[in-house]
């Protein structure tokens, strides 16, 4: 039984006030997601325990590690959590094996906490950098270690503060498929904090928008990325995410046919076996709408959908919400074509989808 | 040559300095963490009343210490009931002026160098459950090596070449007060040139070879930047 993380925080340091009231999933990674000044960061800290709101309750796991009614506070030392920083923040006068064994030589050793550090050490592909210094290593490198840090003390939650923000896309990409990786081996829940909507689109499970110290947005990933009334459903990278499984290999086409809840998709080739699990990003620009049917198209993927939402325009610019069965869809249009085709709420469609990418 | 009476001074000297730089370091390793890491008012004064020996007169320190420690200042009145006597001309009170004196040439390093370490090593340690005590002696330590050790050099150092507080609280007596300063002074006086000479060699090489340490292998810059 994995319970959920709740956390309530007020702050007020005069020119930025925090006010969230959050419950947050037990498993999965869940994104809080915003631009710099939101207090995304902030609100991780006080998760952690590095920062104190003066009002504040949070419950991790059923253990309760702040209730400024009760006048509960837990140092961050005694949260059994892991935190990754912006930088790796390494101990630079400890080897790369020190710093991992820093953390795991501090908790009691039971076996409930045993944890493999060489299976950690392996999936971050990091065993061959033990004896090095942190000096010695790149950023990449350098956080992959302090990921493998965190994790070793086999903590109750993963709490990851821009991991990646300081990385060139380069070493991003070193990484990236690492952190995927833990998402699906980890069952204990990650809090991450970014304001890329490329980790939010390839890790996020649960999302939750912040501006201002306040939460403008929260739910599942489908369902927040394609809320009309956040700004990022308005912004050119504006996408979508499906989960999708392998069906079949059309060799002769170059093709892999997958399949979703509603019905399936043709796919440029994708080296993954049968029956495997993917996360499929669909940006709002790469779909397209009919009113009929289209029958003469060079486009493969056509699906029937329902209009669920329609912005008024900006820029000439229009945003349809698109609802496919249970899943949703975003398509960025022109102003005049939204009049053309006379599209609004209710009104039943044909999503042409151009093209798509796969995460994972 | 060195008389039997020098090396004892030497040997005097070479023992205060030992026992106030044990002393500073005891006391001044927390002075310098607070100090680097406080937001209170009092930081301000605290600064001030630490660096004052760097700009005042010797003697007007040893003087204020003559006084405090005599028989009618407050802390003399205090040794006096706790049985312990007055400390001036005495190898303790000798001790109690140089740790005072010396102070700000181990705290400056020691704050200096726990500023440089900031706040995200600790919040790293905090994270691996390491307590704050923990974190002091397992992380910041050995983060500020160069710092103690600039701290321990120029301590005992600047022990070594102190005179005037010397002179005000210690006074001139033989194996109890009479360090190498004391007895340069004091060849001089006798118009003893060659005595003195040996001695003031000592003291010379000693303080050069100090601080061609500190400038080669540990690279610091030790007063400048303890002022800024």
């Amino acid at each position: 039984m994995i319970l959920p993380i709740n956390a309530r925080f007020q702050l007020d340091y005069g020119t930025f006030q925090l006010v969230v009231d959050l419950t947050l999933p037990g498993s999965g990674v869940s994104v809080l997601f915003g631009h710099s000044g939101s207090g995304k960061t902030t609100l991780l800290r006080c998760i952690a325990g590095l920062q104190k709101a003066r009002q504040g309750f949070l419950e991790i796991n059923g253990k309760i590690w702040q209730d400024s009614n009760q006048d509960i506070f837990v140092p961050a030392y005694k949260r059994p959590l892991g935190y990754v920083f912006q930088e790796a923040n390494l101990f630079p006068h400890l080897t790369v094996s020190a710093n991992l064994q820093f953390g795991l030589k501090r908790i009691a050793k039971t076996a409930s906490n045993a944890v493999d550090l060489q299976h950690i050490v392996e999936l971050l592909g990091i065993d061959h950098l033990q004896n090095r210094m942190p000096d010695s290593l790149s950023g990449g490198e350098r956080q992959r270690v302090a990921i493998a840090r965190a994790l070793a003390l086999n903590p109750e939650v993963l709490l990851m503060d821009e991991p990646l923000a300081s990385l060139d896309a380069k070493r991003k990409q070193e990484i990236l498929p690492f952190l995927s990786r833990l998402h699906q081996q980890l069952n204990i829940p990650v809090l991450y904090v970014t304001h890329s909507q490329q980790e939010v689109a390839q890790l996020a499970d649960h999302l939750v928008i912040l501006a201002d110290g306040l939460v403008v947005a929260e739910g599942p990933v489908p369902e927040t990325l394609c809320r009309l009334d956040v700004p990022m459903a308005q912004d050119r990278e504006a996408a979508t995410v499906w989960q999708v499984t392998v069906l079949e290999q059309e060799a002769q086409y170059h093709l892999t046919r997958v399949g979703f809840s509603e019905g399936t998709l043709s796919l440029p080739m994708i080296d993954a076996g049968i029956g495997t699990r993917l996360r499929l990003q669909i940006y709002a620009r790469d779909v397209s709408i009919a009113l009929v049917a289209p029958t003469a198209t060079s486009i493969l993927n056509v699906l029937p959908a329902t209009i669920t939402g329609l912005t008024d325009e900006r820029n000439g610019q229009c945003v349809v919400r698109l609802q496919v069965g249970n899943q949703v869809l975003l398509s960025h249009i022109t102003q005049k074509s939204a009049l053309l085709l006379g599209l609004q709420v209710g009104l039943t469609v044909y999503a042409q989808i151009k093209g798509t990418s796969i995460l994972n | 040559m060195l008389t039997t009476t020098d090396l004892d001074t030497l040997l005097l000297t070479f023992k205060v300095a030992s026992i106030a730089t044990a002393l500073m370091l005891l006391f001044g390793t927390p002075l310098a963490w607070w100090l680097a890491r406080t937001r209170s008012a009092w930081k301000g004064i605290i600064n001030a009343v630490v660096a004052l020996p760097l700009v005042l007169p010797p003697t007007v320190l040893g003087f204020y210490l003559l006084v405090l420690m005599g028989p009618s200042g407050v802390i003399g009145q205090f040794t006096n009931w706790l049985g312990l006597g007055t400390l001036p001309f005495t190898f303790t009170g000798l001790v109690i002026a140089s740790v005072l004196y010396s102070l700000p040439f181990v705290v400056q390093p020691l704050q200096a160098a726990f500023t440089t370490i900031g706040e995200r090593p600790l919040e790293a340690a905090a994270t691996l459950r390491a307590s704050p005590l923990d974190t002091f002696f397992s992380v910041v330590v050995p983060l500020a090596k160069p710092g103690f050790l600039t701290a321990t050099i120029l301590g005992f150092a600047h022990t070594v070449g102190e005179f005037g507080v010397v002179l005000m609280v210690g006074g001139n007596i033989p194996d109890k007060t009479r360090v190498v300063s004391v007895q340069i002074y004091n060849h001089v006086e006798a118009l003893e040139y060659s005595e003195a000479h040996w001695l003031a060699g000592c003291l010379l090489l000693f303080s050069f070879s100090v601080l061609l340490v500190l400038y080669t292998v540990l690279k610091t810059h030790p007063v400048a930047h303890q002022l800024k």
